[in-house]
C-alpha cells in the first residue's frame, strides 16, 4: 500500500502536466468565474457604455446628461468617440454605435422634454425618450431604464419642484406672496442638494415618473431566437473546433514524429514547410467542416438562421478554421509527447475559452476582463460570428476581425515553422 | 568506386560524443552492414547522411558533392528504423502516397508500385490496411517505400529488426536483388550472422568510431587470423600428464570444464588433428564429439574491442 502510494506521488511529482491539470487549471477556473459572477471583489458590476443624444439642448436635459455622467455605473459618452472627442452624437450616430456592438444602450432624449419638464414636474406627460438597446444584451437596458428614471428624479429637483408649483397653482390656485417667496428661497437650496447628490441620490418616489421611457430595440432581428442560438453554436463550436485542431495537429506532427513516418516525410521533396503547410490546409478544412455541421444541426434543430447569413458564415468559419489549425500546430510543435499536449492543450483552449466569451458572454464580464478577452483567439471569431448573425453586419464590417485573425494565423504559422526546425536538424 | 564518403565524421551531444572521428566509404551497388552495439553511433551516422544531424566536424561526400543542410539529398532512399508507414491506409495506399511525395506520378507511379508490390510479396494484400499485417510484412512494406522512386543509395537502419526468420530472408533476398541493379545499400544492424552472411562489407563501428572495414576474410585477416579452433569432448578426463603431451602438440589448446572438453587453435586442422587425436587415443581416452569453427565477425569484434557485441 505504501508503496503504491510512493510510486503515485512520485509520479505526480514528477509530471508538470498531471500537476497543472490537478492545481492550477481550477484555480485558474476559480479565479475566471470568481471574477465575472463575484463582482471583483468591492466593485459592483461592470460600468455600462451609454451613448446620449441630446436632441432637447435644456437645461433640463444638460442635468439629467450631468447625473448620467455622475451615475458610477454608467460610462456616458455625447460624442462618436467616447474619449469625448469627434462629432456631437445624433440620433443615426447614436443607433450605429449600438447596432455596431460599441455600447448596448444609447438615450435619446428629445427636444421639448425640458419644457415640458418644468411645466409637469412629476406628471410627467412631455415627448417620451427613447432607449436604444441591443437586447442581445438583456441587463444593460434594464440598468439603464432604471438609472435614467432616477436622475430625472434626483438631477433637477429644484426643477422639477418649479413645475410641481406650476400644477399646484393651476388646480389649486395661486400662491401668496409670502409663500412664493418662500419657495423662491428654497428652490437654490433645493438645486444645490439636487447637484451634490449625483450618484449618490435616491429615488424620490416609485411611483409618477417625470419623464415617458420609450425602449427601442435597434437590432430589429426577424429571427431573434435563432441569432441568439448562432451566438452559442459559435461560442461551443469554436471552443471545439480547437480542441479538434490541436488533436489533429498532435496526430499530424507528433505521432507521425514517433512513428518515424515525419523522418520519412522529411526525406521526400516536400520539406518541413511544405508538410506544416499541407497539415495546416487540412485542418483548416476539417475546421471548417466541423463548424458547418454544427450550424446546420442548429438550422434542423433550433432554427439558426443559418441560410440568411450563408456568406457572413463562411467568411468568418474560414478564417477561424484557418487560425485555429494554425494554432493547433504551434501547441503540436511545442510539445514534446502526445501527453503533454493533451494537458498543456486541455490547460489553454478551457481558459481562452472561458475568457474569449465561449462559455459565456463576454459583456456578462467587467472591463477589464473584457479587454484581456480580446487577447484570446475565441474572442475575435465570437465577436464576428455575433456580427454576422445578430447585427446583420456586411461582410466588409467584418474586417477587425478578419484582420486579427489572418495577423494571428501568420504569427501562429510562423512560431510552428520555427518550433519544427527541431525535427529537421539536430 | 565510392558513392558515399564519410570522412572524420564528429558529433557531439552535450558531454556525449555520439560521432568521434567516424570514417568509411560506400561502394558502387554494395550492400554494406554497418554493425555496431547499441549506442555505437550508427543511427547518428545514418541521420547524419540523410540532413537529420547537423556535423560537428569531418564532411559527407555523396557521388563526390559535399552533403549540407537538412534537405535530404534526392539520390538518397531512408528505410527508418521505425515502422514509418499509416496504418489506415492500405499497402498500396502507402506506396502511392510516399511515392507521390517523392515526384512520382501518372503511369509511372502505378508501375512502381506494382513493382514494389511484387518484390515484397504483397501483391495479393494490396488493398489490406496495413494495420492488420504481421510484423513482417509490415517490415517489407516499410522497405518498399523506401526505395519506391528508385534511389541510387538507400540507407536502412535496422531493417530487419523484430522480424521472423522467413521474411528477414525475404527481406535480404530484395536488398540483394536491388544491389545486383546498380545500387548501393548502406544497413545498420547488431545482427552479426546477417551482416557476415549477407552484406557485401562490413564497417565495424564503435563509441562513435569505425574500428574496422572491409570483407569478411578482409576483418579476419586484420584481426584474428586464418585460426580455426577445434573443439574436442572426451568420454573422460585427461590426467595432468597427458593433458602437457596435448598440450604440446597443438597451438593454444586448453582443457576446459571438468576436464572433458579440449580446446584447440589450429592454423591447418587437415595436418594438425591427426596427431592430437592419436595423442589422445594412445593415453586410453576416446572423442566422442569433434567440432571445427572457422573465424567469425564475433570473434572480430571480440578482438576488436575486448567485449561480446550485445554488451
Amino acid at each position: 500500500m505504501r508503496t503504491l502510494m510512493w510510486v503515485g506521488w512520485t509520479n505526480l511529482r514528477r509530471d508538470r502536466v498531471a500537476q497543472a491539470l490537478t492545481f492550477l487549471l481550477p484555480i485558474v477556473f476559480f479565479s475566471i468565474f470568481a471574477t465575472v459572477f463575484g463582482g471583483q471583489g468591492d466593485a459592483a458590476t461592470a460600468r455600462i457604455r451609454i451613448a446620449v443624444v441630446d436632441d432637447d439642448r435644456s437645461e433640463v436635459s444638460a442635468r439629467l446628461i450631468e447625473g448620467l455622467r455622475n451615475e458610477k455605473s454608467l460610462r456616458t459618452q455625447t460624442t462618436s468617440d467616447a474619449s469625448g472627442t469627434g462629432a456631437i452624437l445624433d440620433r443615426a450616430a447614436a443607433e450605429r454605435l449600438v447596432r455596431e456592438g460599441d455600447v448596448p444602450v444609447a438615450i435619446v432624449i428629445p427636444a421639448g422634454l425640458g419644457a415640458a419638464f418644468s411645466e409637469n414636474g412629476f406628471a410627467g406627460g412631455g415627448p417620451a425618450v427613447q432607449l436604444l438597446s441591443d437586447v442581445s444584451d438583456r441587463i444593460a437596458p434594464q440598468v439603464v431604464l432604471g438609472l435614467l428614471q432616477k436622475v430625472a428624479m434626483t438631477a433637477a429637483p429644484d426643477l422639477l419642484m418649479q413645475g410641481g408649483m406650476r400644477q399646484f397653482e393651476k388646480h389649486a390656485g395661486a400662491m401668496t406672496p409670502q409663500q412664493k417667496a418662500a419657495v423662491d428661497e428654497w428652490l437654490p437650496r433645493l438645486k444645490t442638494q439636487g447637484q451634490s447628490n449625483g450618484a449618490g441620490g435616491t429615488a424620490a418616489s416609485a411611483g409618477a415618473m417625470p419623464i415617458t421611457v420609450d425602449v427601442v430595440d435597434v437590432m430589429r432581428t426577424d429571427n431573434r431566437r435563432g441569432s441568439l442560438i448562432s451566438f452559442y453554436a459559435a461560442g461551443i463550436g469554436v471552443m471545439f473546433l480547437l480542441f479538434s485542431s490541436v488533436a489533429g495537429a498532435g496526430g499530424a506532427l507528433l505521432d507521425e514524429a514517433e512513428t518515424g513516418t515525419l523522418e520519412r516525410l522529411l526525406s521526400t521533396n516536400i520539406g518541413m514547410t511544405g508538410i506544416l503547410v499541407g497539415k495546416w490546409i487540412l485542418l483548416a478544412l476539417i475546421g471548417c467542416l466541423q463548424l458547418t455541421v454544427m450550424f446546420l444541426w442548429g438550422r434542423v434543430a433550433f432554427g439558426l438562421p443559418l441560410f440568411s447569413h450563408l456568406p457572413g458564415f463562411a467568411v468568418m468559419t474560414l478564417f477561424t478554421a484557418a487560425a485555429a489549425a494554425a494554432l493547433g500546430l504551434v501547441l503540436a510543435s511545442l510539445a514534446r509527447s502526445r501527453a503533454q499536449l493533451s494537458g498543456f492543450s486541455t490547460i489553454l483552449i478551457l481558459t481562452m475559452s472561458a475568457l474569449g466569451g465561449s462559455m459565456f458572454p463576454r459583456f456578462l464580464m467587467s472591463e477589464g476582463m473584457q479587454k484581456v478577452g480580446l487577447l484570446t483567439f475565441n474572442a475575435w471569431a465570437l465577436d464576428g460570428y455575433l456580427k454576422v448573425f445578430w447585427r446583420q453586419a456586411a461582410i466588409w464590417q467584418l474586417w477587425p476581425q478578419i484582420l486579427v485573425l489572418v495577423t494571428l494565423t501568420g504569427v501562429f504559422l510562423s512560431v510552428a515553422r520555427l518550433l519544427a526546425r527541431r525535427w529537421e536538424a539536430a | 568506386m565510392n558513392v558515399l564518403t564519410v570522412r572524420d565524421a564528429r558529433k557531439r551531444f552535450g558531454q556525449v560524443a555520439a560521432l568521434d572521428g567516424a570514417t568509411f566509404e560506400l561502394r558502387h551497388g554494395e550492400l554494406l552492414a554497418l554493425l555496431g552495439p547499441n549506442g555505437a553511433g550508427k543511427t547518428t551516422l545514418i541521420r547524419a547522411i540523410t540532413g537529420r544531424v547537423r556535423l560537428d566536424g569531418g564532411e559527407i561526400r555523396l557521388f563526390d558533392r559535399v552533403l549540407g543542410g537538412s534537405r535530404t539529398a534526392p539520390e538518397l532512399g531512408i528505410v527508418p528504423q521505425e515502422i514509418a508507414l499509416y496504418p489506415l491506409l492500405t499497402a498500396r495506399e502507402n506506396l502511392h502516397a510516399f511515392g507521390g511525395l517523392h515526384g512520382l506520378a501518372g503511369k509511372e507511379l502505378q508501375q512502381q508500385v506494382d513493382w514494389a508490390l511484387e518484390r515484397i510479396g504483397l501483391l495479393d494484400r494490396a488493398a489490406e490496411i496495413v494495420k492488420q499485417f504481421s510484423g513482417g510484412m509490415r517490415r517489407r512494406l516499410n522497405i518498399a517505400c523506401g526505395v519506391l522512386h528508385r534511389p541510387r543509395v538507400v540507407l536502412l537502419d535496422e531493417p530487419t529488426v523484430g522480424v521472423d526468420p522467413q521474411s528477414r530472408d525475404r527481406i535480404y533476398d530484395m536488398l540483394a536483388d536491388l544491389a545486383a541493379s546498380g545500387v548501393s545499400l548502406l544497413l545498420t544492424t547488431h545482427h552479426l550472422e546477417e551482416a557476415e552472411a549477407r552484406c557485401s562489407r562490413t564497417v565495424i563501428i564503435d563509441h562513435g568510431k569505425a574500428i574496422a572495414a572491409g570483407t569478411m576474410s578482409e576483418l579476419v585477416d586484420q584481426t584474428v587470423g586464418r585460426f580455426r579452433l577445434v573443439t574436442l569432448r572426451l568420454d573422460a578426463p585427461l590426467d595432468a600428464e597427458t593433458a602437457l603431451k596435448v598440450a604440446g602438440r597443438s597451438n593454444g589448446s586448453a582443457i576446459e570444464g571438468d576436464g572433458h572438453v579440449l580446446k584447440a587453435r589450429m592454423q591447418d586442422v587437415a595436418s594438425e588433428l591427426p596427431p592430437l587425436l592419436q595423442c589422445i587415443r594412445t593415453a586410453g581416452r576416446t572423442v566422442d564429439d569433434v567440432e571445427v569453427r572457422g573465424p567469425s565477425l564475433q570473434s572480430v569484434f571480440i578482438h576488436l574491442t575486448g567485449r561480446e557485441l550485445r554488451e
